[in-house]
């Protein structure tokens, strides 16, 4: 019990003293993150606002694909991933195994279909509100789609919360493309994994209050969010 | 522009709403469609329209069905505001047409001022009360000077003055060249605008006459039943 006392403060002391590699590391994560959730959010909310205006013949199949596909396993698509990069893999020859890029492209699989999904369940709902109006205006599909894209963005911006709330806590999958390379690929999920088979207890709980701390504030954010849309507040 | 339906019919779930009809209707005047709830008189709006599926015969306007909606609006019976304020609610169809912001600006400030709305510019249009929102569909509909306008009971929740103001706006926009197709229950409201009357009972065009016609002399005996407040069937 002691030693977890000792840890806590010790992670305090790391914490306000700012030391240097929680700060490194901290910020990995972030780039490597907010990296993964722009390039998934910038194909899932048009994706996702997409599958919601248009009728296709595969809709069913390819809406149901996606929820399937939200429940993917990290750790096995870290695996696919790092066969796919690794030097007799396909894209071998990039050298991207054991970087930051290779991390982001494994989030980006891991948060794109759940970012996706919640946009299509929003849009449709929109979508309904609209469609009349929107098809006697004579709109384009592009103007449909600009247009619920931009009074839907409330929501938008909670869905794309959510896909960085899972990447940011992800820890299988860059583990295995990443490689946790200390000041290379090193992130707060990876490190406290390590810190703590290590037994640095107060390394290990320093990140873990980082981690809870972004956790919060982007639940707060989302709920917060949520509230304004609800009450219908621009 | 002109229209002509030829045996449209309309089916939903097996049943037909609306038809078999045939009906002309011209490029100028200002037709009111009246029946009973449930006639078809939306139904027969939104097939003018060309938003509602025909499932047999034709509906065809003198230009090209592009060019047709293009030159229409259409206020429909529950108002549909976007998530947005009232005076971007407002400049939404001039934004699509890519009209620049300094000309879609001063028609925004012409037209709330006109539905009476220019102090609530900024307001969420979603919070406006139900009048408030009719006002703004029927400013939203008129903001581009359509040729053909369809309104679905614009005056339905709206007390005296408001459906005045609102009637005088119709009035003027027919006088700038607005081919106007309304439907409305209020019959003193269809005496004071309609140039000719649309009867719809059961899907089918009951009567067609000019309205002056229609009011002194109704052929039929629902049309008669019909203005004197009887239950028509
Ligand atoms: N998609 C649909 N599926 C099944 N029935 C429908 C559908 N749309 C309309 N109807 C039915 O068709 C009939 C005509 O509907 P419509 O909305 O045109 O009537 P209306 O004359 O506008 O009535 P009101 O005066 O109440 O507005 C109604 O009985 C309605 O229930
Ligand atoms: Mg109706």
């Amino acid at each position: 019990m002691n030693e977890i006392w000792a840890g806590i403060l010790a992670a305090f002391r790391l914490i306000v003293t700012l030391d240097g590699d929680l700060v490194e590391i901290t910020l990995r994560s972030l780039q490597v993150s907010l990296s993964a959730l722009v390039i998934a959010s910038a194909i899932a909310l048009p994706f996702g606002t997409w599958l919601a205006i248009r009728r296709f013949r595969y809709r069913r199949a390819t809406i149901a694909t996606l929820n399937a596909l939200m429940g993917l396993p990290p750790v096995v698509v870290g695996l696919i991933v790092y066969l796919l990069l690794s030097r007799s893999g396909p894209f071998g020859v990039m050298g991207l195994l054991f970087t930051p890029t290779a991390m982001i492209i494994a989030q980006v699989i891991i948060i794109t279909p759940l970012i996706a999904s919640i946009t299509h369940q929003a849009m449709r709902e929109l979508w309904a509100e609209y469609h009349d109006l929107l098809i006697s205006l004579n709109t384009s599909k592009r103007q449909r789609i600009a247009t619920l894209i931009w009074d839907g963005r409330r929501t938008l911006l909670t869905a794309a919360l959510a896909g960085f709330g899972r990447a940011i806590g992800e820890v299988g999958a860059i583990m295995i493309v990443g490689g946790n390379i200390d000041h290379a690929t090193r992130v707060l999920t990876t490190a406290i994994a390590l810190e703590t088979g290590k037994g640095d207890f107060a390394l290990a709980l320093g990140l873990g209050f980082v981690l809870i701390a972004l956790a919060l504030l982007v639940n707060f954010a989302i709920h917060a969010l949520s509230r304004t849309e609800r009450e219908g507040t621009w | 522009m002109s229209v002509s339906l030829r045996d449209v019919t309309v089916r939903r779930r097996g049943k037909t709403i609306l038809g078999p009809l045939s009906i002309d209707l011209d490029a100028a005047g200002f037709s009111i469609v009246l029946g009973p709830n449930g006639a078809g008189k939306t139904t027969f709006l939104k097939i003018l329209h060309g938003v509602e599926r025909v499932t047999d015969g034709t509906a065809e306007w003198s230009v090209s069905a592009e060019e047709a909606r293009q030159a229409q609006a259409y206020v429909f019976q529950s108002p549909i505001m976007l998530r947005r304020s009232v005076g971007q609610n407002l400049a939404y169809p001039l934004q699509l047409l890519g009209m620049d912001k300094a000309d879609v600006a001063k028609r925004v400030l012409d037209w709330a001022g006109r539905i009476g709305l220019s102090d609530a510019l900024e307001r969420p249009a979603p919070r406006l009360s139900g009048g408030e929102r009719q006002k703004l569909a029927l400013g939203r509909a008129l903001i581009r000077s359509p040729k053909v306008l369809f309104l679905d009971e614009p005056c339905a929740n709206l007390d005296g003055r408001s459906t005045r103001e609102i009637e005088t706006l119709l009035l003027a926009a027919q006088r700038d060249g607005t081919r106007i197709i309304m439907t409305t229950h209020d019959l003193g409201q269809a005496r004071r605008l309609a140039s000719d009357i649309v009867f719809l009972l059961n899907g089918q065009v009951h009567e067609r006459a000019p309205a002056s016609e229609f009011f002194t002399t109704p052929k039929t005996v629902e049309a008669k039943a019909f203005m004197e407040g009887d239950i028509v069937e």
